[in-house]
């Protein structure tokens, strides 16, 4: 980030953007370490590194759009509005979670929030986003629907469906790549045809760019000129933005498939100490004000984890609930 | 009363229900300019217009998903299959996201939608487009497949599948959209779950539903000849099944015959069977006996596609083999 002698964004912006940043981090550690203790089990995908990409987006979007997304979705979730509370709790199999135990580290939801879901199927999503585009578009309002997928996901057929459709019927719908390089373990240079997946935007003539999805701010520029063009005119856009897992694709895998380089050359970028440095020097924070933020987060993840660990466990009887609506 | 065919039937219930409620919308292919494959559709578009009625791309993963999206937030989606067999591309929509939405969201996003089209052999077409998915999806938790016989049937189911705030398969038959039946004039509605005495009888029941009930009303005349009085049980809706109605014919006639165009093995007929074992032990004189397609993919040539499927005469045979005489 250049160093300009008037910050373009306003101080308390800046700050919650980095406290949001540091929350989904300590939150998503916190996770991993309930995790180690055992407090849960299944399948469990961190965000670690990613977070300039889910809270840069965020600040994009106002409360009424509408957001889906896949397998990695904790902090998205509760970027989203989900109480972290919830969030846990939902990890934890436990009653006060966000879909009350039903779902797991795969599938938040939350109604009030228009966050619809954390889906274990890749790509799955994609589709189910235009349908979304599709229904603000019936009800012509100025909403827009922000899909979330992977690099892993760009190789499906039902999101060529959808990307397809999408431009078809000029259905508002941001389709952002999270391009983490590796879908499991696999490099998705290694499985796919173009090198850019913005390009895949191309074959559906959809407008489409790139993003260091490493840079918040940037993100959250970029996002904010393509949602505002949306909204005026509704039509879909293809956004990749580049960024990184720290931590393997999920909490079992160790990933071995990269060096050890790569990930340093990543975190050498962080986007939360980047943040954190641009704040210092524009004296907007001091690194004793940086700690204590860390502090007050570290006891609301104390907090937030002792509720879960707190929250009853459904009981059995609840088993047959949902199956149905009436 | 008036006297019309099975694709005017389900065309009335759908043109009723997109009057009543202008959240329903009709999307497949070939649905909205060409009036349908099989003409069901036919006059919605002129009636409705553009934003009711939508020809899809031939992308069944991508438009079920799309239905699924818009049900989500709001909109009451009908989905036309062309066939089923094209419908099995979707199947990952349907099994995955539509039928798992409502429970795992903790009841938060149900998906009032209906996915219809025409399920089984028709004639000479063939091993993939001559295959029956009762099974199938009936094996499904959270969603209800309905599989009509008649007009009437026909009429009033889908007319309560279009109103059911769940997911609903609603299964028809290339072979029997020209076949006619009376239909009231005025608005009725069949409760779904709810079977059908056809032919009330005495000595042996016949379960069929779809066309197979008139495989199995065919058989029930020949048997009539020969004074055995069948009793011909349409189910209607396959999932949830009315087991009562069931149980309680079974009770009367001491002999049950099902007739099921889908293979034998782990057929729709296999769980009704073995509902009636358990729960009519005592009741009955002889074992179930069931009249399968046979459990090889269709072939094309007339006479061998004939051996395959059910026809009255093997009713006839399996009706004499539960009562014991030649």
């Amino acid at each position: 980030m250049a160093a300009e002698s008037k910050l373009k964004y306003d101080r308390d912006f800046l700050i919650s953007v980095y406290k949001d940043m540091l929350f989904g981090r300590r939150f998503e550690e916190r996770v991993n370490q309930a995790y180690q203790k055992g407090k849960f089990a299944g399948f469990c995908h961190l965000h670690i590194g990613q977070e300039a990409v889910c809270i840069g987006v965020q600040r994009a979007l106002r409360p009424t759009d509408y957001m889906i997304s896949g397998y990695r979705s904790h902090t998205q979730a509760i970027a989203k509005g989900i109480d972290p509370k919830a969030v846990l709790s939902e990890l934890f199999g436990k009653v006060d979670g966000c879909v009350r135990g039903k779902g797991g580290s795969m599938h938040m939801f939350s109604k009030e929030h228009r966050f619809l879901g954390g889906h274990g199927i890749v790509g799955g999503q994609t589709p189910i986003a235009a349908g979304v585009g599709f229904a603000i578009k019936y009800d012509q309002n100025d909403d827009v629907m922000v899909c979330y997928l992977g690099d892993g996901a760009c190789n499906q057929g039902q999101f060529f469906e959808a990307l397809n459709m999408a431009a078809a019927w000029d259905l508002p719908v941001l389709y952002i790549v999270e391009n983490n390089q590796y879908g499991m373990g696999t490099d998705f240079r290694r499985v796919t045809s173009v090198d850019s997946l913005a390009k895949r935007a191309l074959a559906f003539d959809i407008d489409n760019s790139q993003v260091d999805g490493m840079d918040v701010l940037k993100v959250y520029d970029h996002v904010s000129g393509i949602v505002s063009k949306m909204r005026k005119k509704p039509k879909p856009y293809l956004l990749e933005a580049h960024t990184y897992r720290y931590r393997g694709h999920s909490v079992s895998d160790p990933a071995s498939y990269r060096t050890k380089d790569e990930v340093a050359q990543f975190q050498a970028r962080d986007p939360i100490t980047t943040l954190g440095d641009y704040l210092k020097k524009h004296k907007v924070t001091t690194e004793d004000e940086l700690k204590a933020w860390d502090k007050d987060i570290r006891d609301q993840m104390t907090a937030i984890e002792a509720f879960a660990d707190a929250s009853p466990k459904p009981d059995v009887s609840e088993l047959w609930d949902h199956v149905f609506v009436d | 009363m008036a006297l019309i065919q099975f694709r005017e039937a389900i065309g009335q219930a759908m043109a009723e229900e997109m009057a009543r409620d202008d959240r329903i919308f009709l999307m497949g292919e070939e649905v909205a300019q060409y009036n349908g494959a099989y003409k069901v559709s036919k006059g919605l578009l002129e009636q409705f217009g553009p934003r009711r009625v939508w020809d899809s791309p031939i992308s069944e993963a991508g438009f079920a998903g799309l239905g699924i999206g818009a049900a989500m937030v709001g909109l009451r989606p009908i989905i036309e299959m062309m066939t089923w067999n094209f419908g099995i591309q979707g199947f990952d929509q349907i099994v995955n996201h539509a039928a798992k939405m409502c429970y795992m969201s903790g009841g938060q996003f149900n998906v009032p939608i209906v996915f219809r089209g025409p399920n089984g052999a028709a004639h000479m077409l063939g091993s993939q487009h001559s295959q029956s998915f009762d099974a199938m999806l009936t094996n499904v938790p959270g969603m209800k497949v309905i599989s009509p016989s008649t007009p009437y049937d026909a009429k009033g189911l889908l007319k309560a599948a279009i109103r059911d705030n769940n997911p609903v398969i609603f299964l028809e038959s290339e072979m029997m959209y020209g076949l006619k039946g009376e239909v009231p004039d005025g608005e009725y509605v069949i409760p779904i779950g709810v079977g059908d005495i056809k032919r009330p009888g005495e000595h042996v029941t016949i379960i069929a539903w779809n066309k197979m009930l008139h495989v199995a009303m065919a058989a029930a005349e020949q048997l009539a000849a020969s004074g055995i009085s069948a009793e011909v049980l349409d189910p209607r809706t396959l999932q949830p099944l009315d087991e009562e109605l069931i149980f309680t014919s079974v009770r009367k006639t001491h002999r049950l015959v099902i007739v099921d165009e889908g293979w034998d093995f782990a057929a729709t007929s296999a769980q009704i069977s073995d509902r009636v074992q358990k729960e009519c032990f005592d009741d009955l004189d002889a074992p179930v006996v069931r009249v399968n397609s046979l459990f090889v993919p269709m072939p094309y040539a007339e006479d061998l596609e004939h051996a395959v499927l059910p026809t009255a005469e093997r009713v006839v045979q399996a009706v004499k083999d539960v009562m014991y005489v030649d």
